[in-house]
């Protein structure tokens, strides 16, 4: 079988995939639990319960609070505590609402049981309603609201669905249990997919090392008999998993700079997302829990975990027994795009997907040294930048000259940093230019439209 | 041999006048009018092109000020007033002489008040750090001490003092340009009047945390009491989202806010004396004995009337 | 519980560094320093000593009095330089103008413009050019190869230097190849008179291709030059036979295979793309080709790649990597 990869840079890091072999299982509800409003991107829902209301698992609690934005749902039965601001990994503070947890009481509708429902419905339409009261958000990390990826602007068509089994990041492997364990679930959640924008092909990519799950979803797809879908084994290779990386690789087009994935035809979904989106179309349960693979070579339990969004990071870790000695950082996600936690009282959030431990000597940092000029960092960017030059012109604070060598397209995917010889900190002063460039980008953009609708009047 | 000497000499004088002539009259050629005031004010500049007035630099200052009506916009602070009588002089306008101002870092949450509670381990840079999240203290606004504003200042009147790790200004080299200012993340730093001799009382805290968390990560934090405003016989102290804030106009310098503070977040600088607590808080106290006295006084006159 | 390290993504790092990466082009050249070592001596070993150790000890002692930083000898770029630069020495040179060419590799083209990472031109060949310039007399006086315990050295003309010489002379090349005995098997394996490194080319072929296989270096830069002599002399040759070497001839003289493999390819002062890479290597063997053909100096390979290195930034601006999802 020929291998697929994207065209550009990628580094090859080894997969550590050390908890592989574990079993997603139900972790125990925390006594209380905290649901941030602004756990996707775009506009931070509503709270639509009030200090003492009672609700029930499934429960809507906050609204969307615009076009670009996710219904939260009670991920426990119980009482509502407190709406008040709380302090993220990162230590940010934003609204959370907080609910003791009485018992296990499921909201009424709610499918809980085991049965395979394979039957797709007709309508697109009610297919991605359903995906929008479900609250489901691209569970890949971005978590971008699912229903506004299904709903392409006017004009862009949707040639293919592309679902994300890649789990290029080392370590993680909640994705590849999934497959595994949910692989029904994940093969209708696909399908339902592709008949949502308008019965196109779907291709399922997964990488080379996780033979288990090529094996089991292509039995899979064979026994449901849907049209269209088929599984594509993809070259081990970070970052695979970047959308566009994935596009490239899949379809062999390269998105534009700014634009979205619609733009080339393809709509790309991660394995858990299909596996929400078969929960919230089939069985009308919202995104109330994720698994969260927790590894570490210093870590002596490996597990993968199904956990109730809001459940707090500290109550996760205590239950597999407590930081290790040794551990130096814990990084809420994988090695390469996670964020480091902060804040261990932090709650998990719809897109908490792994909490891992690393070791000093895995981890910290080595000085800075002067940049040698080998290249590596060019040649690993998947983006065709090129950091060693993006890194000395933002230290610079030259944001024109980032902008012409387009610093904003740059995904953050780690790969410069990763591979710099001299271990410059490449992508820490990457982000600080592309930040000021897409700022630049928007205010030029927001001046144009003011223009214009000056010159109008 | 001579000829040689003589033959050599002529033309490289020859050749020399043809090219002053040539470069004369290109001069002429591609000459572009210009008002001579513009080189006038620009030589008045301090010259250091620091960007403090608003302008590119001293020579775009110089255009601005020669076009501009008036000089109320254009105001060179590190020349002061000194260089902006100077360019009034040259431009024939009145300027206003401001308070020289003085930038004032508005955080002491040293290592001792302000323990830290994880290791950075990222480029040593406060608006990278800042990006990623609040801080290796508990405090989500305080100092990130990774000297941003320290590499901004082209005066060197900025160091990160390695006991406090915190930015310490040099205030006979600040020019109040402004630059640290801007290069703070976390807008600690506010440019505020110098004072007489130097001497004036501000804040040093920001910390917009309601007092209990405040006080949890910073000794020396704001707590938003508002004991100092009701305190301050001036009305100079304004206590707005948990934090204390002293209108520099309205200050009298009387330190009593400094000595009732209860966390000492509160600094007066250059005074010529220690504060001496004990002695103003007995001042604050006989004062207001006295004045819950008169009041009770009052009270009295109008009930028997 | 100790502090938790927070820092921005990514948190894992590959194993390579400076230190590695330059350890591996040391084990690269090790098989030729070894191999010059038994063709030529107790001479070699010294010039290759001294080079080394002064190449070090400078580095080290202008980092600590004169920058007042911490010392950088530990990347092993300096122990690079020593070796190259006693590679492109002949092994008579005398011990004091080893020292003077380290003196100006290290001291001069490479600490002067901020150490590893920030000079212009490839320190090695600035020593060896500026020793080629200032002590013409040691540097081209060749000896052939006289095994560990030789003692008496031959002199003898490089085959490039000869053929000048004689082309000079009007003889023809045929006739200068024959009447010094110079032979592609003699050439190939080291038996032949130049700078230490210059002969050894199975070996240096060998560090190359190590270099390659565990990707410290892409192979580009090299191949686009050996290419480019290859076509230039081809075209030559074929034109005039008599006056012009043939492409086999330039292949493996002059020092070019330890120039396209080791010197060119030097990160710090070679293009950063593949695309760039070719442009240089075809502009280092074009030049060469052109100062050995027509040039006064036998041969040009040290020229050509000094040439090279200063239009590098040039090159880098020009030649981009294309950019994902853009013309």
């Amino acid at each position: 079988m020929s291998k697929h990869t994207f065209s550009l840079g990628g580094v090859h890091p080894h997969d550590n995939k050390i908890s592989r072999e574990c079993p997603i299982t139900p972790l125990p509800i925390a006594p209380t639990v905290y649901l941030s409003v602004a756990q996707h991107i775009g506009a931070p829902s509503v709270p639509c319960v009030a200090v003492g209301d009672k609700v029930k698992v499934g429960q809507v609690i906050a609204q969307p609070g615009g076009f670009v934005g996710a219904f939260i749902h009670s991920s426990v039965s119980g009482t509502v505590k407190s709406i008040a601001p709380r302090a993220d990994l990162a230590g940010r503070a934003s609204t959370h609402i907080e609910i003791a947890v009485e018992g296990d009481e499921w909201l009424e509708g709610i499918d809980t049981s085991d049965t395979l429902i394979t039957t797709i419905p007709e309508d697109p339409k009610a297919i991605v309603e359903k995906i929008k009261l479900g609250g489901v958000v691209g569970l890949g990390g971005a978590t971008f609201p699912t229903h506004v990826k299904l709903s392409p602007p006017p004009g862009s068509k949707c040639e293919r669905v592309i679902i994300n089994g890649c789990e290029c990041e080392p370590y993680l492997t909640s994705d590849f249990r999934t497959l595994l364990e949910k692989g029904e679930q994940v093969v209708v959640g696909a399908a339902l997919l592709q008949k949502a924008m308008g019965g196109v092909p779907c291709t399922i990519a997964i990488e080379e090392n996780k033979p288990e799950a090529i094996a089991h979803i292509n039995e899979v797809i064979a026994k449901l008999g849907y049209k269209d879908m088929d599984v594509m084994v993809m070259k081990m290779m970070y970052p695979q998993g970047g959308e566009k990386q994935l596009i490239d690789a899949v379809m062999h087009r390269q998105v534009g700079s700014g634009a979205l994935p619609i733009s080339v035809g393809a709509v790309v979904q991660n394995v858990a997302t299909a596996l929400a989106v078969y929960d919230a179309v089939q069985k009308n349960k919202p995104i109330v829990d994720n698994s969260v693979t927790v590894t570490g070579q210093c870590f002596p339990k490996q597990a993968n975990l199904l956990v109730r969004v809001g459940t707090p990071l500290q109550y996760i870790i205590d239950y597999l027994g407590g930081i290790p000695a040794d551990a130096a950082k814990i990084i809420s996600g994988g090695p390469m795009m996670g964020r480091a936690v902060a804040n261990l009282q932090a709650a998990t959030v719809k897109g908490t997907g792994a909490l891992l431990f690393l070791t000093e000597a895995q981890t910290k940092r080595a000085p800075e040294t002067n940049c040698i000029r080998c290249g590596k960092c060019a040649d690993a960017c998947p983006m065709g930048l090129e950091p060693f030059l993006l890194n000395k012109l933002s230290k610079n604070a030259d944001w024109d000259a980032c902008e012409a060598n387009a610093a904003q397209d740059c995904i953050e995917c780690g790969c410069c940093l990763y591979s710099c010889p001299a271990h410059i900190p490449l992508l820490d002063n990457i982000r600080v230019g592309k930040g000021f460039v897409l700022s630049a980008i928007r205010a030029r953009a927001a001046a144009a439209k003011a223009a214009a609708e000056a010159a109008k009047k | 041999m001579l000829n040689i000497f003589i033959w050599t000499i002529a033309v490289v004088t020859v050749l020399g006048l043809v090219l002053a002539l040539v470069l004369y009259l290109v001069a002429q050629k591609f000459k572009v009018e210009e008002d001579p005031r513009i080189d006038e004010v620009e030589k008045a500049m301090p010259g250091a092109n620091c960007g403090g007035c608003g302008f590119a630099g001293c020579r775009a200052f110089a255009e601005a000020a020669v076009k501009a009506p008036n000089l109320d916009n254009n105001y060179c602070p590190v020349g002061g007033n000194d260089t902006m009588a100077k360019v009034a002089a040259i431009l024939g306008y009145e300027v206003k002489a401001k308070a020289p101002m003085v930038a004032t870092v508005r955080c002491n949450g040293n290592c001792e008040a302000r323990p830290k509670v994880n290791t950075y381990d990222g480029f040593a840079s406060c608006y990278v750090k800042s990006l990623l999240y609040t801080g290796d203290t508990g405090c989500a606004f305080g100092c990130l001490g990774c000297g941003d504003c320290v590499n901004a200042c082209q005066f060197g009147a900025l160091s990160m003092d390695p006991v406090t790790g915190l930015p310490v200004v040099d205030q006979e080299k600040c020019t109040a340009c402004g630059a640290c200012v801007k290069a703070c993340p976390k807008r600690i730093i506010e440019l505020r009047p110098k004072g007489p001799r130097g001497m004036r009382m501000f804040v040093s805290c920001v910390n917009k945390d309601k007092g209990p968390v405040a006080k949890k990560a910073c000794a020396s934090a704001c707590i938003g009491c508002g004991i100092c405003a009701k305190t301050c016989t001036h009305e100079a102290i304004t206590v707005e989202g948990n934090i204390a804030y002293i209108d520099p106009a309205k200050c009298k310098l009387c330190r009593e806010c400094e000595a009732m503070c209860p966390t000492g977040a509160i600094h007066g600088v250059n005074f010529p004396k220690p504060l001496d607590k004990d002695a103003i808080k007995e001042r604050i106290k006989v004062r207001q004995q006295k004045a819950k006295e008169a009041a009770e006084a009052a009270k009295k006159e109008a009930a028997n009337e | 519980m100790n502090k938790l390290l927070v820092s921005p993504s990514p948190h894992i790092h590959s194993k390579d560094s400076t230190r590695s990466l330059m350890l591996d082009v040391v084990i690269a050249l090790l098989p030729t320093v070894i191999c010059t070592f038994i063709l030529y001596g107790w001479r070699e070993i010294m010039v290759m000593g001294v080079s080394v150790a002064s190449c070090v000890l400078l580095e080290w002692a202008i980092t600590k009095y004169m920058l007042k930083k911490p010392s950088t000898i530990g990347d092993l770029s300096a122990v690079i330089t020593g070796i190259l630069l006693a590679l492109n020495l002949p092994f008579t040179t005398p011990w004091w103008v080893v020292v003077i060419g380290s003196v100006v590799a290290i001291g001069v083209a490479k600490m002067t413009f901020g150490g590893l990472g920030q000079n212009i031109w490839n320190p090695a060949l600035v020593g060896r050019v500026f020793l080629l310039v200032s002590f013409p007399t040691y540097m081209t006086t060749w000896s052939a190869p006289q095994g560990l315990f030789g003692l008496d050295a031959v002199t003898q003309a490089t085959p490039l230097g000869a053929i000048q010489e004689g082309l000079l002379q009007g003889s023809s090349i045929q006739e200068i190849m024959s009447a010094g005995e110079y032979t592609y098997s003699k050439m190939l394996f080291a038996n032949m008179g130049g700078s230490a490194g210059e002969f050894c080319v199975i070996f240096l072929l060998l560090g190359f291709v190590y270099l390659c296989l565990r990707k410290v270096i892409k192979p580009w830069i090299t191949l686009s030059i050996f290419g480019t002599v290859a076509l230039t002399s081809l075209i030559f040759w074929g034109i005039d036979p008599s006056r012009f070497t043939d492409p086999l001839f330039n292949l493996l003289s002059g020092g070019m295979v330890l120039g396209a493999c080791f010197m060119a390819t030097d990160y710090v002062t070679s293009p950063m793309s593949v695309k760039g890479g070719i442009i240089f290597g075809v502009g280092i063997g074009f030049l060469t080709m052109m100062i050995r053909y027509f040039g006064s100096y036998p041969e040009g390979m040290s020229f050509a790649i000094l040439i090279m290195n200063s239009v590098v930034p040039l090159i880098n601006m020009g030649f981009k990597q294309k950019k994902f999802g853009r013309k």
